[in-house]
């Protein structure tokens, strides 16, 4: 990026996501980039959204970031906590959730994800922690949006797994397993927003951030990109956006490094 | 019926060489004090069943005593990745290690199943999943009455569970409360039960009607252990000690470095060194 615009990629990344999120959405909540997104949506723009997290804390409202999905801070805000098999079964299984965001550390066009190895899976090259409540939360959400920076390591033409499941080999794959949601309907990048081609589901950069180039989405893509012929730029952060972020960010660290005083059970 | 016991003996009552043994806890109420007891006492061949194994896994696969792990996220949650269950499973370190992996939803289902007395558990999941081309206990049956297609994943039958939980009361029955995870699913589904708690009380009789409580004659011992789920916490007890979690990441980095770890602060340790961990956790009155 040229000049100095006053705000980092990944600051953008994060703000453009949250704008994704609307006030009556549902949300089940990746740890991570997904969980910053969500909380300055409900911090800004959407303070009725409803964000639920795996460990079964639905409508929580922390103040500060969790560092695992089952921080205290998450049941002590949330409307109900419910036991994980209830949480499976009927929030997520019942199809009571609009919105499953997730965030990737292999990622292919097509929207699926690797979290679970790199290399073969009986002879991993790197053991991934696992998909955990992925592989459910990509086929029984309703929508799935996908948050992660580029990198041509992260984003594959290949994936070594199928951790969880996005358009398989594009078209109407997710169809022809019975899988009746739509699936990844949004990337959400440091560089870029993405959407999938109608016809071929394959994901299409359809804005990029202020500033970013074409090339820069390319050179930090494993995949030969395809862009929307009518590519927008990504509105740049408001000040609110930013001071927001910046605040959630700065009461985690405290909260995180503080080794429990800031903030206790 | 439930005895009140030491943990030392608490353990060494109800497990044994080659169980296969849930120590659950979904990130809150992680029951470390008896995986630390087991420790000390050098069970081997065990099977470990856990939704997420953490850092107590960490520790036993490191220490050898493993010999399958059956888990849905082998994570350091909101950390990274679980360092020596990576070494044993990418190298053999200690030893090699069989892995039975399955999604939070599968491992759900599965612990509900074995409450529920139930073989198998039938749920909508693994669709397009590489999961289930790699686990061969996850197959799929058909509905008979819509006929769509299900997975189904055998039930969790624990011969021992170990929870942590906050209190018991004079009698025996258990609190649980905050985040149940899964606590009351592995307790009903394992044959013999084990609880660590926070604290008794005289009894729940002023408590809310409909909050999680496990009668005592579904548990089999019961042992008072205050700060029994550090570095994890007990809701409205003490918080979770994230910067113990970041460290065990450097920690567990280095085979020298867990070793050493390990014996100055588990093999020379005992369950009564647990409530000083979480002093400074506690919440401000």
């Amino acid at each position: 990026m040229s000049g100095n615009p006053g705000f980092t990629p990944n600051e953008m990344m994060t703000i453009a996501a949250s704008r994704a999120l609307r006030n009556d959405d549902v949300c089940f909540v990746g740890i991570g980039a997904p969980s910053a997104a969500c909380n300055v949506a409900r911090l800004t723009h959407a303070p009725d959204i409803t964000l639920i997290y795996e460990s079964g804390t639905i409508g929580t409202a922390p103040d500060v970031l969790p560092l695992s999905i089952g921080d205290g801070e998450l049941c002590e805000t949330a409307v109900t906590t419910v036991a994980v098999p209830e949480m499976f079964r009927y929030w997520l299984q019942g199809g009571r959730i609009s919105i499953g965001f997730l965030g990737a550390a292999q990622l292919d066009k097509f929207g699926n994800i690797n979290t679970t190895v790199i290399g073969d899976y009986f002879h991993p090259k790197t053991r991934l922690p696992g998909g955990g409540g992925a592989p459910e939360i990509a086929t029984s959400s309703k929508e799935i949006y996908i948050t992660m920076a580029q990198t041509k390591r992260g984003m594959v033409e290949k994936i070594d797994f199928f951790t969880s499941f996005g358009h398989g080999e594009g078209g109407d794959h997710r169809k022809r397993l019975g899988i009746d949601t739509a699936g990844p309907t949004l990337l959400i990048t440091d560089l870029a927003i993405w959407k999938p081609d109608p016809m071929t589901k394959e994901f299409t950069v359809v804005s990029l951030h202020p500033g970013v180039t074409r090339q820069q989405v390319q050179e930090s893509c494993g995949w030969v990109v395809k862009f929307a012929e009518a590519l927008d730029e990504t509105p740049a952060p408001s000040e609110l956006e930013l001071k927001t972020l910046r605040d959630l960010q700065a009461r985690t660290k405290a909260a995180h490094e503080g080794n429990g005083k800031a903030k206790a059970a | 019926m439930v005895k009140f016991l030491p943990l030392k003996q608490a353990v060494a009552e109800n497990l044994n060489d080659g169980d296969s043994v849930a120590f659950e806890g979904f990130t809150h109420l992680i029951p470390t004090a008896a995986a630390h007891e087991a420790i000390r006492q050098g069970f081997r061949d065990l099977t470990l069943i856990r939704m997420t194994p953490d850092l107590i896994y960490d520790q036993m696969i490191g220490m050898g005593m493993a010999k399958k792990i059956i888990f849905s996220y082998v994570g350091n949650p909101g950390v990274g990745l679980l360092r020596r269950a990576r070494d044993s499973i990418e190298n053999g370190f200690p030893r090699a290690i069989e892995v039975e992996e399955h999604s939070h939803a599968g491992m759900a289902n599965a612990y509900e199943a074995g409450a529920a007395g139930l073989p198998c558990a039938v749920f909508r999941g693994y669709r397009g999943a590489g999961l289930a081309t790699v686990n061969p206990n996850i197959k799929s049956v058909t509905c008979p009455f819509t006929g769509e297609v299900l997975a189904a994943v055998p039930s969790i039958r624990p011969d021992v569970t170990f929870i942590h939980a906050q209190k018991a009361d004079r009698k025996g029955n258990v609190l649980v409360e905050g985040i149940i995870g899964i606590q009351k699913e592995a307790v009903l589904a394992a044959r013999r039960a084990v609880v660590t708690v926070e604290e008794v009380v005289d009894n729940f009789d002023d408590l809310h009607p409909n909050l999680t409580v496990l009668p005592r004659w579904t548990i089999a011992a019961i042992s008072v252990v205050p700060g029994g789920s550090h570095p994890s916490y007990a809701h409205g007890y003490y918080a979770r000690d994230n910067a113990a979690y970041l460290e065990w990441d450097e920690i567990a980095a280095d085979r020298d470095k867990f070793q050493a770890w390990m014996q100055a602060n588990v093999i020379e340790k005992s369950a009564d060194d647990f409530a000083g961990r979480v002093e400074h956790l506690r919440k401000a009155a």
